[in-house]
Protein backbone atom coordinates (compact mmCIF):
# COMPACT_ATOMS: atom_id res chain seq x y z
CA UNK A 1 0.00 0.00 0.00
CA UNK A 2 2.70 2.78 1.00
CA UNK A 3 4.68 1.74 -2.49
CA UNK A 4 1.80 2.48 -4.04
CA UNK A 5 0.76 5.75 -2.50
CA UNK A 6 4.64 7.06 -2.66
CA UNK A 7 5.34 7.43 -6.22
CA UNK A 8 1.81 9.71 -6.94
CA UNK A 9 2.11 11.61 -4.03
CA UNK A 10 5.86 12.59 -4.73
CA UNK A 11 5.00 13.24 -8.31
CA UNK A 12 2.32 15.46 -7.22
CA UNK A 13 4.71 17.21 -4.49
CA UNK A 14 7.31 17.83 -7.37
CA UNK A 15 4.24 18.97 -9.91
CA UNK A 16 3.31 21.73 -7.36
CA UNK A 17 6.77 22.52 -6.34
CA UNK A 18 7.63 23.16 -10.16
CA UNK A 19 4.33 24.78 -10.56
CA UNK A 20 5.40 27.28 -7.77
CA UNK A 21 9.13 28.12 -9.45
CA UNK A 22 7.67 28.63 -12.49
CA UNK A 23 5.51 31.04 -11.28
CA UNK A 24 8.30 32.87 -9.12
CA UNK A 25 10.59 33.26 -12.16
CA UNK A 26 7.72 34.17 -14.72
CA UNK A 27 6.19 37.03 -12.42
CA UNK A 28 9.28 38.81 -10.98
CA UNK A 29 10.98 42.07 -12.61
CA UNK A 30 12.69 41.59 -15.72
CA UNK A 31 16.29 43.70 -15.17
CA UNK A 32 17.57 42.63 -18.48
CA UNK A 33 17.88 46.15 -19.91
CA UNK A 34 19.12 47.79 -16.81
CA UNK A 35 21.59 45.33 -16.45
CA UNK A 36 22.99 46.29 -20.19
CA UNK A 37 22.72 49.73 -19.56
CA UNK A 38 24.87 49.53 -16.21
CA UNK A 39 27.31 47.30 -18.27
CA UNK A 40 27.16 50.24 -20.83
CA UNK A 41 26.11 48.13 -23.27
CA UNK A 42 23.07 48.69 -26.17
CA UNK A 43 20.65 45.28 -26.58
CA UNK A 44 17.60 44.60 -28.84
CA UNK A 45 14.46 45.47 -26.91
CA UNK A 46 11.92 42.57 -25.84
CA UNK A 47 10.24 40.64 -29.23
CA UNK A 48 6.72 42.09 -28.60
CA UNK A 49 3.57 41.74 -30.45
CA UNK A 50 2.05 44.98 -32.76
CA UNK A 51 -0.20 46.86 -30.55
CA UNK A 52 -3.06 49.06 -31.54
CA UNK A 53 -2.72 52.56 -32.52
CA UNK A 54 -4.28 55.08 -30.66
CA UNK A 55 -6.86 57.20 -32.55
CA UNK A 56 -6.40 54.55 -35.37
CA UNK A 57 -6.68 51.67 -37.26
CA UNK A 58 -4.61 49.01 -37.51
CA UNK A 59 -1.75 48.27 -35.28
CA UNK A 60 2.03 49.34 -34.87
CA UNK A 61 5.41 48.37 -33.52
CA UNK A 62 8.95 49.94 -32.88
CA UNK A 63 9.79 48.06 -36.29
CA UNK A 64 7.94 50.54 -38.06
CA UNK A 65 10.18 53.38 -36.95
CA UNK A 66 13.49 50.91 -38.06
CA UNK A 67 16.42 53.75 -38.88
CA UNK A 68 15.11 56.26 -36.69
CA UNK A 69 15.91 57.44 -33.12
CA UNK A 70 13.17 56.77 -31.17
CA UNK A 71 12.30 58.10 -27.43
CA UNK A 72 9.76 55.49 -26.04
CA UNK A 73 7.79 57.23 -23.53
CA UNK A 74 4.98 55.17 -21.20
CA UNK A 75 2.37 57.21 -19.87
CA UNK A 76 -1.37 57.35 -18.60
CA UNK A 77 -3.75 59.83 -18.21
CA UNK A 78 -4.56 58.79 -15.07
CA UNK A 79 -0.54 59.03 -14.12
CA UNK A 80 0.27 62.40 -12.44
CA UNK A 81 3.58 62.28 -13.34
CA UNK A 82 3.32 61.09 -16.57
CA UNK A 83 0.61 64.02 -17.35
CA UNK A 84 3.31 66.71 -15.93
CA UNK A 85 6.09 65.09 -18.17
CA UNK A 86 4.07 64.82 -21.00
CA UNK A 87 4.63 68.71 -22.57
CA UNK A 88 8.52 67.87 -22.07
CA UNK A 89 7.90 65.12 -24.06
CA UNK A 90 6.21 66.68 -26.78
CA UNK A 91 8.19 69.31 -27.04
CA UNK A 92 11.39 66.48 -27.74
CA UNK A 93 9.23 64.98 -30.17
CA UNK A 94 9.18 68.36 -32.10
CA UNK A 95 12.72 68.21 -31.76
CA UNK A 96 13.75 64.80 -32.97
CA UNK A 97 10.97 64.90 -35.68
CA UNK A 98 12.88 67.80 -37.21
CA UNK A 99 16.50 65.55 -37.11
CA UNK A 100 14.35 62.39 -38.37
CA UNK A 101 13.77 60.56 -34.62
CA UNK A 102 10.27 60.54 -33.48
CA UNK A 103 8.75 59.79 -29.90
CA UNK A 104 6.95 56.81 -29.55
CA UNK A 105 4.08 57.03 -27.04
CA UNK A 106 3.01 53.72 -25.03
CA UNK A 107 -0.22 54.23 -23.34
CA UNK A 108 -1.26 51.67 -20.57
CA UNK A 109 -3.64 50.60 -19.05
CA UNK A 110 -6.77 52.99 -20.14
CA UNK A 111 -9.42 53.02 -22.04
CA UNK A 112 -9.42 54.99 -25.47
CA UNK A 113 -11.81 58.04 -24.98
CA UNK A 114 -9.89 58.42 -21.32
CA UNK A 115 -6.32 58.69 -23.54
CA UNK A 116 -7.67 60.56 -26.31
CA UNK A 117 -8.80 62.94 -24.07
CA UNK A 118 -5.64 63.87 -22.83
CA UNK A 119 -3.93 63.46 -26.24
CA UNK A 120 -6.10 66.57 -26.89
CA UNK A 121 -5.98 68.27 -23.59
CA UNK A 122 -1.72 68.43 -24.16
CA UNK A 123 -1.70 68.68 -27.89
CA UNK A 124 0.49 65.62 -28.64
CA UNK A 125 1.45 65.19 -31.58
CA UNK A 126 3.62 61.60 -31.61
CA UNK A 127 2.19 58.60 -32.37
CA UNK A 128 0.72 56.68 -29.19
CA UNK A 129 0.39 52.33 -29.44
CA UNK A 130 -1.83 51.34 -26.77
CA UNK A 131 -0.73 48.57 -23.99
CA UNK A 132 -4.20 47.63 -23.00
CA UNK A 133 -2.86 45.11 -19.58
CA UNK A 134 0.50 46.38 -19.09
CA UNK A 135 1.90 43.67 -21.11
CA UNK A 136 4.31 45.65 -23.32
CA UNK A 137 6.07 47.03 -20.32
CA UNK A 138 6.43 44.25 -18.47
CA UNK A 139 8.94 42.84 -20.52
CA UNK A 140 10.59 45.99 -20.62
CA UNK A 141 11.31 45.60 -17.01
CA UNK A 142 8.91 48.22 -16.25
CA UNK A 143 8.64 49.36 -12.57
CA UNK A 144 6.46 52.58 -12.56
CA UNK A 145 4.96 55.31 -14.86
CA UNK A 146 6.18 57.51 -16.44
CA UNK A 147 9.39 55.73 -18.35
CA UNK A 148 11.60 56.21 -21.25
CA UNK A 149 13.74 54.00 -23.22
CA UNK A 150 15.32 55.43 -26.20
CA UNK A 151 16.36 53.29 -28.93
CA UNK A 152 19.63 53.87 -31.76
CA UNK A 153 18.89 53.99 -35.76
CA UNK A 154 20.14 50.72 -35.38
CA UNK A 155 16.97 49.31 -33.29
CA UNK A 156 19.01 48.85 -29.74
CA UNK A 157 17.99 50.13 -26.57
CA UNK A 158 20.31 52.88 -26.05
CA UNK A 159 19.07 54.54 -23.03
CA UNK A 160 16.87 53.76 -20.28
CA UNK A 161 15.09 56.25 -17.66
CA UNK A 162 12.83 54.55 -14.88
CA UNK A 163 11.26 57.80 -14.07
CA UNK A 164 10.41 60.98 -15.40
CA UNK A 165 12.99 62.49 -17.61
CA UNK A 166 14.43 66.02 -17.11
CA UNK A 167 15.48 68.54 -19.86
CA UNK A 168 18.82 68.17 -19.02
CA UNK A 169 18.71 64.14 -19.12
CA UNK A 170 16.95 64.75 -23.09
CA UNK A 171 19.89 67.21 -24.04
CA UNK A 172 22.81 64.99 -22.93
CA UNK A 173 21.03 61.84 -24.39
CA UNK A 174 19.56 62.23 -27.82
CA UNK A 175 21.51 64.82 -29.90
CA UNK A 176 24.74 62.32 -29.53
CA UNK A 177 22.21 59.34 -30.81
CA UNK A 178 21.13 61.59 -33.40
CA UNK A 179 24.29 62.20 -34.59
CA UNK A 180 25.29 58.51 -35.13
CA UNK A 181 24.61 58.26 -38.81
CA UNK A 182 23.98 55.24 -40.64
CA UNK B 1 -59.94 26.08 -10.57
CA UNK B 2 -57.29 25.73 -12.58
CA UNK B 3 -58.28 28.36 -15.26
CA UNK B 4 -58.53 30.54 -12.08
CA UNK B 5 -54.54 30.06 -10.87
CA UNK B 6 -53.42 29.56 -15.14
CA UNK B 7 -55.44 33.25 -15.30
CA UNK B 8 -53.51 34.75 -11.83
CA UNK B 9 -50.15 33.35 -13.36
CA UNK B 10 -50.50 35.09 -16.54
CA UNK B 11 -51.56 38.62 -14.73
CA UNK B 12 -48.80 38.13 -12.94
CA UNK B 13 -46.42 37.75 -15.55
CA UNK B 14 -48.21 40.34 -17.35
CA UNK B 15 -47.50 42.90 -14.80
CA UNK B 16 -44.02 41.62 -13.93
CA UNK B 17 -43.01 41.98 -17.58
CA UNK B 18 -42.80 46.05 -17.39
CA UNK B 19 -41.46 46.13 -13.92
CA UNK B 20 -38.52 44.09 -14.99
CA UNK B 21 -38.10 45.82 -18.20
CA UNK B 22 -37.58 48.97 -16.00
CA UNK B 23 -35.36 47.61 -13.59
CA UNK B 24 -31.78 49.07 -14.93
CA UNK B 25 -29.93 46.35 -17.09
CA UNK B 26 -26.63 46.79 -15.03
CA UNK B 27 -25.38 48.76 -12.08
CA UNK B 28 -21.30 49.92 -10.91
CA UNK B 29 -21.58 47.84 -7.65
CA UNK B 30 -23.00 44.75 -9.60
CA UNK B 31 -19.73 44.78 -12.21
CA UNK B 32 -17.38 46.02 -9.77
CA UNK B 33 -16.53 42.55 -7.76
CA UNK B 34 -16.02 40.85 -11.43
CA UNK B 35 -13.06 43.31 -12.56
CA UNK B 36 -9.89 44.13 -11.90
CA UNK B 37 -8.13 46.77 -11.32
CA UNK B 38 -4.94 46.69 -13.76
CA UNK B 39 -2.32 48.24 -11.69
CA UNK B 40 -3.47 47.36 -8.01
CA UNK B 41 -4.06 43.40 -9.05
CA UNK B 42 -7.32 43.33 -7.26
CA UNK B 43 -10.43 43.60 -7.81
CA UNK B 44 -12.17 46.88 -8.29
CA UNK B 45 -15.01 46.98 -5.45
CA UNK B 46 -11.88 47.22 -2.84
CA UNK B 47 -9.33 48.84 -5.30
CA UNK B 48 -8.51 52.53 -4.61
CA UNK B 49 -6.19 54.14 -6.85
CA UNK B 50 -6.38 56.56 -9.89
CA UNK B 51 -6.29 53.49 -12.34
CA UNK B 52 -9.52 52.07 -10.36
CA UNK B 53 -11.73 55.46 -10.41
CA UNK B 54 -10.67 55.41 -14.50
CA UNK B 55 -12.15 52.27 -15.10
CA UNK B 56 -15.15 52.99 -12.65
CA UNK B 57 -15.92 55.92 -14.72
CA UNK B 58 -15.43 53.72 -17.83
CA UNK B 59 -17.82 51.81 -16.50
CA UNK B 60 -20.55 54.12 -14.88
CA UNK B 61 -20.90 55.62 -18.86
CA UNK B 62 -21.59 52.06 -20.05
CA UNK B 63 -24.09 51.27 -17.51
CA UNK B 64 -25.60 55.28 -17.99
CA UNK B 65 -25.91 54.19 -21.83
CA UNK B 66 -28.07 51.43 -20.64
CA UNK B 67 -25.67 48.27 -21.58
CA UNK B 68 -25.94 45.01 -20.05
CA UNK B 69 -23.52 43.62 -17.81
CA UNK B 70 -22.50 40.85 -20.49
CA UNK B 71 -22.09 44.09 -23.35
CA UNK B 72 -20.23 46.30 -20.39
CA UNK B 73 -17.84 43.04 -19.93
CA UNK B 74 -17.25 42.55 -23.52
CA UNK B 75 -16.46 46.70 -23.84
CA UNK B 76 -14.10 46.24 -20.84
CA UNK B 77 -12.16 43.46 -22.56
CA UNK B 78 -11.68 45.29 -25.93
CA UNK B 79 -10.61 48.44 -23.63
CA UNK B 80 -8.40 46.44 -21.52
CA UNK B 81 -7.92 42.86 -22.76
CA UNK B 82 -9.27 39.75 -21.03
CA UNK B 83 -6.99 40.32 -17.91
CA UNK B 84 -9.48 43.31 -16.61
CA UNK B 85 -12.13 40.18 -15.77
CA UNK B 86 -11.55 38.82 -12.57
CA UNK B 87 -11.46 35.22 -13.68
CA UNK B 88 -8.34 33.57 -15.00
CA UNK B 89 -7.28 33.13 -18.80
CA UNK B 90 -7.52 29.63 -20.04
CA UNK B 91 -4.48 29.64 -21.46
CA UNK B 92 -0.70 29.47 -20.97
CA UNK B 93 0.38 29.72 -16.77
CA UNK B 94 -3.21 30.82 -15.94
CA UNK B 95 -4.50 27.72 -16.86
CA UNK B 96 -3.08 26.16 -13.55
CA UNK B 97 -5.62 28.45 -11.92
CA UNK B 98 -8.37 26.28 -13.69
CA UNK B 99 -6.60 22.76 -13.55
CA UNK B 100 -4.78 23.12 -9.87
CA UNK B 101 -8.04 22.82 -8.31
CA UNK B 102 -9.58 20.06 -10.25
CA UNK B 103 -6.36 18.24 -10.08
CA UNK B 104 -6.76 18.49 -6.59
CA UNK B 105 -10.05 17.22 -6.06
CA UNK B 106 -9.56 14.33 -7.81
CA UNK B 107 -6.54 13.22 -5.80
CA UNK B 108 -8.37 13.92 -2.54
CA UNK B 109 -11.28 11.92 -4.01
CA UNK B 110 -8.75 9.24 -4.86
CA UNK B 111 -7.21 9.69 -1.44
CA UNK B 112 -10.58 8.92 0.15
CA UNK B 113 -11.49 6.00 -2.31
CA UNK B 114 -7.85 4.46 -1.12
CA UNK B 115 -8.23 4.81 2.63
CA UNK B 116 -12.16 3.69 2.52
CA UNK B 117 -11.01 0.12 0.67
CA UNK B 118 -7.60 -0.01 3.33
CA UNK B 119 -10.06 0.07 6.28
CA UNK B 120 -12.64 -2.46 4.33
CA UNK B 121 -10.06 -4.51 3.67
CA UNK B 122 -8.60 -4.18 7.40
CA UNK B 123 -12.50 -5.03 8.90
CA UNK B 124 -12.59 -8.10 6.96
CA UNK B 125 -8.90 -9.67 7.98
CA UNK B 126 -9.78 -9.12 11.66
CA UNK B 127 -10.70 -10.91 14.73
CA UNK B 128 -14.67 -11.85 14.58
CA UNK B 129 -16.60 -10.73 16.96
CA UNK B 130 -16.45 -11.65 20.71
CA UNK B 131 -19.24 -14.08 21.95
CA UNK B 132 -21.99 -12.20 23.93
CA UNK B 133 -20.61 -14.12 27.38
CA UNK B 134 -17.04 -13.75 26.40
CA UNK B 135 -14.76 -16.13 25.18
CA UNK B 136 -15.20 -19.60 25.89
CA UNK B 137 -12.68 -21.32 28.47
CA UNK B 138 -10.32 -24.23 27.77
CA UNK B 139 -10.81 -27.35 29.52
CA UNK B 140 -7.47 -27.10 31.96
CA UNK B 141 -8.82 -23.62 32.99
CA UNK B 142 -12.26 -24.79 33.17
CA UNK B 143 -11.24 -27.77 35.65
CA UNK B 144 -9.16 -25.59 37.67
CA UNK B 145 -12.06 -23.50 38.13
CA UNK B 146 -14.46 -26.40 39.16
CA UNK B 147 -11.81 -27.48 41.84
CA UNK B 148 -11.29 -23.77 42.95
CA UNK B 149 -15.14 -23.04 43.17
CA UNK B 150 -15.77 -26.69 45.05
CA UNK B 151 -12.97 -25.47 47.60
CA UNK B 152 -14.76 -22.53 48.69
CA UNK B 153 -18.28 -24.39 48.43
CA UNK B 154 -16.38 -26.36 51.20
Amino acid sequence: MRARVYWPVTIAAALLVGLLAYGLTTTGTDTTLDDAMARGERVAPPQESPLPRLGGDGTGSLADYKGKVVLVNVWASWCEPCRDELPLIEKAHKMLSAEGGTVLGIDVKENTDAAMKAVGEFGLTFPNLRDRDGSFVRKWGQTGYPENYVIDRDGRVAAVRRFPVTQKWLDKTLPPLLDEKD
Amino acid sequence: MARALLAALLAVALLAAPAAAATPQASLPDIEDEVMCLECGTALNVSNSDVADQERDFIAGLVAQGMTKQQIKDRLVAEYGPRVLAEPEDDGFQLTAWLVPILAALAAVALVVLVARRWRRRGRGGPPDAAPGGPGLDPDDARRLDAELAAFDR
